[in-house]
């Protein structure tokens, strides 16, 4: 049933692209077509430069043609203001596609004489729409025509016959407004007469300001109805959607290596893909060493990382990774590290969301580390930056990005608790810890949990020198677990252990090889004795042969020298 | 220069841009006319223009409300809207005295 129905105003209601990052998903494909929208706010807030990108985001994305009609500035200085972000309004206008209008009212100069209507704003605008076959127009601000006639019963009908003349047009009007009072506008007119109304905010906490944008209404159309924070730079508006909120995210099988090739195997076989990882510790045991080597290993397989460094420049992250054997400055080159070093404090927490969204959005890295998120906490309030950080999570697990967040511990504080809020986000989290024994520190990596895989339970020793990162079991002995100088100890005292034990097992054996060498000895000397035996008892056989033959011999001539006769 | 004061001096410069042929586009013609006969005698210039029929005429001369008469001399500038039905008003922005008459 509500798929039906779903259809059926998707069917009915048309919408025009604002192409305006982030706004065509919060209002769910851009602004109804051929209808009015009211954009209000207070001075300052961006009204005129949002529905500016909306004539040429229609012009350039759309093929719409548009209209400006300004009742407060001057086209020169409209022109002027629009150039900053990149646009040539003269050159749109020079082709046809944007007319701008000046409208001038001026209360001293006009006396009201008798009944009168608006039929020359009428004229004027059809005039200019027809003219360029526009199908966009934006009045900006239409209330400055209450500051120029005092008749408001003669405006409030013709500003209302004003919104249904646009709507037979089919002009898909933007009409700003300042905010009143206690209503959206100081008229309290264009809210009502308008089919969606978005309502822009500046506002200033602890002396940072943040701008914020929320669709208050929407005829005939779903929309997201949370306030955004959005952001004005060299590249316009960007809007912060800030949460899908249903956990849907892909997710991925792949697995990508921490760069540390022992922590690979205490994780079995590195981070998944899209996951996040929260890297605690307090200071100095290794943090953004560890995020260095995430970031090297990233850049190492041709994958982009971004770098967000909240307390430390760029500069002095790439050489003190330098001091471990990790050098960043070729991928920086080759624009597959990307540093964004920002001060928490430089921003409200929205805007620096609206603003990281912005940077992923180009750059589309794999990884992002994010060193430290503790600042962000520190810069506002708990609540708001837990809100945040979940809201930023939920951005990058949707763009299947792997995000690595360290977290500054404060001393004594029990680590696993003061974590609490943050860690539930982290698919892996990992510990560091310091372990002061015996009058030395050393450092000690823990994977407290890291979701989906087989990690090890075992604590690692974690040792860092100008080779880098070296994660090497404990010495788990009689003597209980040891770290640092105490485990090199233990490690020599077994080492040595072993040696002797080595050296009584070799004497044993050589006494063994010796008598071995004695025995094959006097077997080869009995050999020989054999053989001489049998040497002699050949001799002794062919002698006694040689003496038979000569026996008969000797008979024979005997017979025959005594004169017998030779017989045979 | 000179010559342009003394002229205004003596004729007032009257534009009534009208919208086709509304009740208060009417209304107005008539009211106008009729002023000027009874106020101003041959000391004026007036021209009626209907912006219908020259739409850029509206952008040009920063025609908002109709009717809209505009008084181009003598200076200053001035802008009356409506039917023209107040003369009292008319009178005074023109600048013109009843005891013209």
């Amino acid at each position: 049933m509500v798929k039906v129905h779903k259809e059926q105003v998707l069917v009915s209601l048309e919408k025009a692209p604002t192409g305006i990052n982030g706004l065509d998903e919060i209002t769910e494909g851009g602004f109804p077509k051929g209808r009015p929208t009211l954009i209000a706010g207070n001075a300052g807030c961006g009204k005129t430069l949002l529905a500016m990108e909306f004539l040429i985001k229609g012009i350039t994305e759309c093929n719409e043609p548009g209209v400006f009609i300004s009742f407060e500035e001057s086209a020169k200085d409209l022109v002027l203001n629009v150039a900053s972000l990149g646009y040539d309004l003269d050159d749109f206008v020079a082709k046809g596609k944007l007319r701008i209008d000046q409208v001038i009212v001026e209360r001293s100069e006009i006396e009201e004489a008798g009944e009168y209507d608006l039929e020359g704003l009428f004229i004027r605008l059809g005039y200019a729409i027809d003219s360029i076959g526009a199908k966009r127009i934006v009045l900006d601000t239409l209330e400055s025509l209450f500051s120029g006639f005092t008749n408001q019963a003669i405006l409030r009908a013709e500003l209302r016959r004003l919104f249904q003349w646009l709507k037979d047009k089919g002009m898909t009007a933007i009409i700003t407004g300042e905010r009143g009072d206690t209503s959206l506008t100081r008229q309290g007119l264009e809210e009502y007469v308008s089919d969606c109304v978005i309502l822009l905010d500046h506002r200033i906490e602890d002396q940072i300001s943040t701008r914020r944008l929320r669709v208050v209404k929407y005829r005939g159309s779903t929309h997201g109805t949370n306030e955004y924070p959005f952001l004005i730079d060299e590249d316009g508006i960007t809007v912060m959607p800030v949460t899908s909120l249903n956990l849907n995210h892909p997710v991925s099988k792949e697995r990508i290596s921490s760069g540390i090739e022992q922590l690979d195997v205490m994780l079995g076989g590195g981070f998944y893909k899209g996951s996040s990882i929260l890297v605690s510790g307090s200071s100095g045991t290794g943090k953004t060493n560890v995020s260095g080597y995430l970031a090297d290993a990233t850049c190492k397989t041709g994958a982009k990382c971004l770098y967000v460094a909240f307390e430390e420049s760029p500069q002095q992250i790439t050489r003190n990774l330098q001091s471990i054997g990790i050098n960043l400055n070729p991928y920086i080159k080759q624009d597959l590290l990307q540093f964004r070093a920002v001060r928490a404090a430089s921003q409200g927490l929205e805007m620096h969301l609206a603003s990281l969204y912005k940077v992923i959005q180009k750059f589309k890295p794999e990884v992002v580390v994010i060193d430290p998120i503790t600042t962000l906490a520190s810069s506002s309030n708990v609540r708001d930056a837990q809100n945040m950080l979940s809201r930023m999570m939920d951005m990058l697990k949707a763009e299947n990005i792997t995000a690595m967040m360290t977290s500054l511990t404060q001393g004594h504080e029990n680590l696993e608790q003061t974590e609490n809020s943050v860690s539930s986000f982290a698919d892996t989290w990992l510990l560091l810890r310091d372990f002061e024994v015996n009058g030395e520190r050393n450092r000690l990596m823990y994977v407290l949990k890291s979701r989906g895989t087989h990690h090890s339970n075992q604590v690692r020793e974690f040792i860092i020198s100008d080779n880098g990162i070296n994660l090497v079991d404990v010495y788990l002995g009689p003597e209980g677990m040891l770290t640092g100088s105490a485990r090199v100890a233990a490690e020599a005292r077994y080492k040595s252990a072993e040696l002797v034990r080595k050296n009584q097992m070799g004497t044993a054996e050589r006494k063994l090889e010796h008598k071995r060498l004695l025995i094959l000895a006097q077997i080869e000397s009995l050999k020989a004795e054999l053989a001489v035996q049998d040497t002699e008892t050949e001799n002794s056989n062919a002698n006694e042969e040689e003496r038979g033959a000569h026996d008969s011999i000797d008979k024979a001539a005997f017979k025959v020298s005594r004169g017998g006769k030779q017989s045979g | 220069m000179s010559n342009d004061s003394s002229l205004a001096d003596e004729k007032i410069v009257l534009r009534l841009y009208i919208t086709g042929a509304t009740h208060h586009s009417m209304q107005a013609v008539r009211n106008i006319q009729k002023l000027c006969e009874e106020y101003l005698e041959n000391s004026y210039d007036l021209d009626i223009i209907d912006v219908y029929q020259q739409p850029y005429l509206a952008k040009e001369k920063q025609i908002i409300a109709a009717p809209t008469l505009i008084k181009t001399q003598p200076y200053p500038v001035r802008r009356i809207v409506g039917d023209m039905s107040d003369t009292e008003k008319i009178l005074t922005v023109l600048n013109v005295q009843k005891a013209t008459k």
